[in-house]
């Protein structure tokens, strides 16, 4: 790709998966209005969910996924030792996601349950971070490709990524949505990480915090106002613990 | 002659399997087919949650088809709770549901399987190579995702599905412009057939029982009748019946049986059960490219997506007429939890999708089970391999390479979901 003449540096990026439904790597074959562009920007070399040829010579790892087999670990370790920079992409590899409330339950009875008398190999799930060190976190379940291609943008100039601060609140301002407090439902909005443009409020869902808290989330007016509302410290934590990005913070 | 194919995590299909073939002194010794996808245990982890949580966890089992899994644990719920969603609800899903049909399939067409058939090692070099198809690859597939978007609220994970209907309305002029799209989706996808049909599809027929959902006046999406091309009909609640699940050696995913060690999910299942329920364009299309019941060659499931692509952008058409010139009906009902169960079952894009709860009174899920359309399959796809190898050396097939990208276009041609067959 050349702009005024001059050659970009397109970085070589590969993608990997773990334990996940492999949505948050599918959405970077999304946007399909600018994935032309995209796939000139950067030079994908390893992206087996895609592509059939593969290399181990790669700027960027985006790793999608949580870890919960040795293997997986094992897969994790070569993958930090060929990145320059690696990428957790989604909330499963940022916190562990959805897969996490596996740990709720003892997995020799959860196995029992599914597999009868031929139990298969499983860890307690683990953020990726856990096991390796992270450069960048991209959450969200699934990312938004729209960030993921600023995010992208800004490893090509070499310019550091801000997220936003603020919380999902302001997004659903900005796109008109009824306050999902106003028609009684409980929302995570208040206090979590905004960035995704809030689509779950605006579909009648209310926010259940699939991108972490918020840098400036209030927490402690957050419980006082949604006590008021009538809700219990239960609910709002079985709501933070869903995607396992509240960790630590539950009430 | 002698071959060794070990392939490990096959590329461009969901999730990890292997395939394993050898062959020594001529003799076949070996052919598998592994799903070594890890497990997620998604049947434990749905126990102790509330109603309204079930649908947004369990459309997380699939990256792919969300929206199926969302509306296939809706509607078990409304079953075991004796809900009947409204009918401006039921329109507002099957539109979702053909959104997402018709987004799965572009994907695996354009940028799983044709690569195979174009010589390439992915869809990416055609941004270069021929940026005509790479254009309308995403514009089939844009289309698609924003249908997704207005109607389900997300293309990923959708929204607006709860038990009681749909908790978001599409205003009408977003679905008027996507109805225009639909109709240049159409020009789109004749296109794609032309394209099609210079393929060389493999010359394979293994016979096989196949097993879908029937319709009754329509193609079937969601709920109704199993039947199976052996004969065998269920009705939803029966599904075990059907489906009999087994766990096997060497592999994360279960396997299916009925009336033979296995059978198929999935368009061409459902092509074959249902062809003269399909839109007359879509049974042109098929006959264009040589598509008539009962056909046996699983390859040919690449003609049955393109033909039910055709089905579907009709019948989102049609659906969009029905919508935009109704009234504001409401879209939602009240739902009371009983303690009780449910089945519910939907032709996601890879073939018939299960979900069973049993709830308490509280609301809240005492056991779940789901039976995925890649579980069904991959027993079927493992014992198609040794047929398919000896067919493809008696036919003059005699070296490594060209067997293994034959016995992984293979495994393509089922569009395996391993992340979901595994859960």
């Amino acid at each position: 790709m050349k702009y005024l003449g001059i050659d970009s540096v397109r970085p070589r990026i590969a993608v990997f998966e773990l334990t996940g439904c492999e949505g948050c790597e599918l959405q970077l074959a999304n946007k399909e209005e600018t994935l032309a562009a995209f796939l000139d920007a950067v030079e994908v070399v390893n992206f087996r969910e895609i592509s059939s040829s593969s290399s181990d010579d790669y700027d960027i790892a985006f790793v999608d996924g949580a870890v919960s087999r040795a293997d997986e670990v094992e897969r994790l370790e070569v993958i930090r030792e060929h990145a320059k920079v690696l990428v957790a992409l989604g909330s499963c590899a940022c916190f562990g996601g959805v897969s996490r409330l596996k740990n709720a339950f003892d997995l020799n009875e959860a196995n029992r349950e599914v597999y009868g008398d031929r139990p298969q190999e499983t860890l307690p799930v683990r953020a990726v971070s856990e096991v390796v060190a992270v450069d960048l976190e991209i959450p969200g379940c699934p990312v938004s490709k729209d960030e993921v291609e600023r995010i992208v943008q800004h490893l090509i100039w070499d310019v550091p990524y801000h997220f936003p601060a603020y919380p999902v609140c302001l997004e659903c301002k900005q796109r008109y949505t009824v306050c999902t407090y106003e028609v009684g439902l409980l929302c995570l909005g208040p206090i979590t990480r905004a960035g995704c443009n809030a689509p779950c409020p605006a579909g009648g869902l209310g926010c259940w915090g699939c991108r972490g808290p918020a840098v400036e989330a209030n927490a402690e007016e957050f419980l006082t106002t949604v006590h008021e509302r009538g809700f219990t410290n239960d609910e709002i934590a079985e709501r933070m613990s869903f995607f396992g990005g509240f960790e630590g913070l539950l009430p | 002659m002698r071959v060794d194919i070990d392939v490990r995590h096959l590329a461009r299909i969901e999730g990890h399997g292997n395939i394993v073939v050898r062959i020594a002194d001529g003799d076949l010794k070996e052919a598998r087919w592994d799903v070594v996808e890890t497990p997620r245990f998604f049947e434990v982890m749905l126990k102790g949650k509330h109603f309204s949580a079930a649908g947004i966890l369990a459309a997380r089992i699939c990256g792919i088809c969300s929206i199926s899994h969302c509306l296939t644990a809706v509607r078990a719920t409304e079953r075991a709770f004796g809900v009947t969603v409204p009918d401006a609800a039921a329109r507002l899903r099957l539109l979702a549901k053909h959104g997402e049909t018709i987004q799965s399939h572009v994907l695996h067409f354009f940028f799983l399987a044709a690569p195979d058939f174009l010589g390439l090692s992915s869809a990416i070099p055609l941004v270069e190579a021929d940026p005509e198809v790479l254009q309308r690859a995403l514009r089939l597939k844009g289309l698609a995702n924003r249908l997704c978007d207005a109607v389900a609220g997300r293309t990923t994970h959708p929204v607006a599905f709860q038990p009681g209907g749909v908790s978001m309305v599409p205003e009408k002029r977003v679905l008027s412009a996507i109805r225009n799209e639909l109709e240049d989706g159409l020009d789109d996808l004749h296109a794609t057939a032309r394209l099609l049909a210079t393929f060389e599809i493999p010359d394979f027929e293994r016979e096989t029982e196949f097993v879908a959902l029937r319709g009754e006046r329509e193609y079937p999406f969601i709920g109704g009748r199993l039947v199976s091309s052996d004969g065998v009909e269920r009705a939803e609640n029966e599904y075990l019946e059907m489906t009999n699940e087994a766990v096997v050696a060497g592999n994360t995913s279960k396997w299916s049986s009925l009336s033979r060690e296995s059978y198929a999910v999935g368009p061409l299942a459902r092509c074959n059960l249902n062809f003269e329920l399909l839109h007359p364009e879509a049974r042109q299309i098929a006959a264009n490219l040589g598509l008539a019941p009962l056909c046996h060659n699983p390859f040919m499931a690449h003609v049955a997506r393109l033909v039910e692509c055709v089905h579907c952008a009709h019948e989102a058409i049609r659906l969009v007429d029905e919508i935009v010139s109704s009234g504001d009906e409401p879209a939602m009902v009240a739902v009371a939890p009983v303690a009780g169960e449910g089945v519910g079952a939907v032709e996601a894009p890879r073939g018939i999708l299960f979900h069973h709860y049993r709830y308490g009174g509280d609301g809240r899920i005492e056991s779940a089970n789901c039976v995925v359309p890649t579980a069904q399959n991959n027993g079927n796809i493992h014992r198609d391999l040794p047929d398919f190898v000896r067919q493809m050396v008696e036919s003059g097939v005699n070296d490594d390479q060209r067997l293994e990208l034959l016995c992984s276009m293979l495994v393509r041609s089922y569009d395996p979901c391993l992340s979901c067959s595994v859960h």
